[in-house]
């Protein structure tokens, strides 16, 4: 079995602790707020200049001056502050954000990251994703471990241009949880029904096989929503 | 007695000269100077450099100046937001520009315009194909890459709230670009939503300070809400 979308969100949400400030990208990462534990103060940045951002509102209740980065209608929580683009990239670059949740369309084997450009696309667009590969402690990547044509995302180097080199700690896909080491990949979880030979026939670079790994331990849904497929 | 209040859009856009560089606020709907731009393209001046982070939703505002062909370039870091078509037609066809650069680095380039800065190192982009071919420099054991400011000829900024000085106070993500664009342009217009006596914004409340405003004008909402996409990027 694999995770869903939300079955990653969920399990990199177990991962952020008390009092961390996240920044989350779009796609899956951006679901990893519906599944934050409650018993943990964790503030949401967007880079538009929200720190506190809670959930989307429903059609009728949004403020027209109120948006995340992804462009959504959302509300504040208590204790949020908003301020201008220039502070909200200090927060970034100057490392003040502890982790970044982000889309891979290529991770390699040494933490290279590649997210902002396929070959052959039309029109490109960067955002704001360099300045928080380059500037927080803590990039996680959320993604799907292979692509819709079956070929892995987690490679030996990345054949995509780069949004930063070797700033990736930790991958999250459908079928794992893999560590980036000085010393290569590590593999630490998989995803209920397989085993790490499993996981590895899906990754274009070796893994070793940590001496704890362990299944994931997720429940099958959470708040009604399926967290296996 | 200072009063930089004029009646109308078409008034406050009236010294934007062909070939002008204009910034233009905004993240999204809010804080984007949608009236200012409508005016713009009824101006009918073009071979626009603009800045701005995306490139304008469908054909109204930014996106009208696109639709009818006013831009020669766009400085920017996010022009592929799928509703952002009328600037994805003319760049397709090449029949416009596109600097393209990440969103930290476009935000304190206009900083250190306005903070009268000759530019400033940074470690986003090094390494990589947006920072080919640039000045690079090693700093405490980390390599950073040396950025230009950025000015422009006009900056057309939104606020909620406007006094006749120039004093501006924005309301939730208004503020997003608009208060660093206000201090890196030549002649600043702002336009907002309410015209409010000297004195009535409390001093800790005021954002931009009139000194960066030259121009202001008390604008009706577009009605409707920005529409956010659909889908997600599969970025």
């Amino acid at each position: 079995m694999t995770l869903t979308r939300e079955g990653i969100a969920f399990r990199v949400a177990r991962d952020l602790p008390e009092g961390s400030y996240v920044n989350l990208g779009v796609g899956i990462p951006i679901l990893v707020s519906a599944f934050l534990p409650p018993d943990r103060e964790i503030f949401l940045h967007s880079e538009n200049g929200i720190l506190g951002s809670g959930p989307r509102v429903k059609p009728g209740e949004e403020d027209p001056d109120l948006v995340n980065a992804d462009k959504q209608y959302v509300r504040l929580l208590p204790g949020a502050s908003v301020f201008d683009h220039a502070l909200s990239f200090s927060m970034i670059r100057g490392g003040h954000i502890t982790h970044a949740v982000i889309g891979a369309i290529e991770v390699a084997a040494n933490g290279d990251l590649a997210n902002w450009k396929v070959p052959g696309q039309k029109v490109p667009g960067v955002g704001g994703a360099m300045d928080l590969a380059y500037g927080v402690r803590n990039v996680f990547v959320a993604m799907n471990h292979v692509t819709n044509k079956g070929a892995p995302k987690i490679v030996t180097s990345c054949s995509c241009p780069l949004t930063a080199p070797r700033c990736v700690r930790r991958i999250y896909t459908d079928m794992a949880v893999v560590d980036v080491t000085p010393e290569g990949l590590v593999l630490r979880e998989v995803a209920q029904g397989l085993d790490p030979a499993a996981v590895q026939a899906r990754t274009g670079a070796p893994l070793r096989v940590a001496g704890d790994w362990r299944v994931m331990e997720i429940p099958a849904t959470c708040n009604g929503i399926s967290l296996f497929s | 007695m200072i009063d930089k209040t004029l009646a109308t859009c078409d008034e406050a856009v009236a010294q934007v000269f062909d070939g002008a560089t204009l910034m233009t606020g905004g993240f999204g709907g809010p804080g984007f100077p949608a009236q200012l731009c409508e005016a713009l393209r009824r101006r009918g001046v073009g071979n626009l450099t603009v800045i701005n982070n995306g490139a304008g939703n469908d054909d109204f505002g930014l996106g009208g100046l696109f639709k009818h062909g006013r831009v020669r370039k766009l400085i920017c870091s996010f022009p592929n937001y799928p509703t952002a078509t009328a600037f994805r037609d003319r760049y397709i066809k090449g029949e416009v520009e596109l600097e393209l650069m990440p969103q930290g680095t476009l935000v304190e380039r206009i900083r250190a315009a306005g903070a009268g800065l000759g530019g400033f190192y940074t470690p986003t982009a090094v390494g990589t194909e947006l920072a080919a071919g640039k000045e690079t420099r090693v700093i405490d054991g980390r390599e950073y890459v040396f950025e230009l400011p950025l000015h422009a000829d006009f900056a057309f900024v939104k606020a909620h709230r406007g006094d006749r000085l120039g004093n501006l106070a924005y309301r939730l993500t208004m503020r997003n670009f608009n208060l660093i664009m206000a201090t890196a342009a030549k002649t600043v217009v702002a336009e907002v939503d309410e015209l409010v006596p000297v004195g009535t914004l409390p001093p800790e409340e005021v954002h931009t300070p009139g000194i960066f405003v030259d121009r202001l004008v008390q604008v009706e909402r577009h009605p409707g809400l920005f529409q956010p996409r659909k889908e997600a990027n599969p970025a």
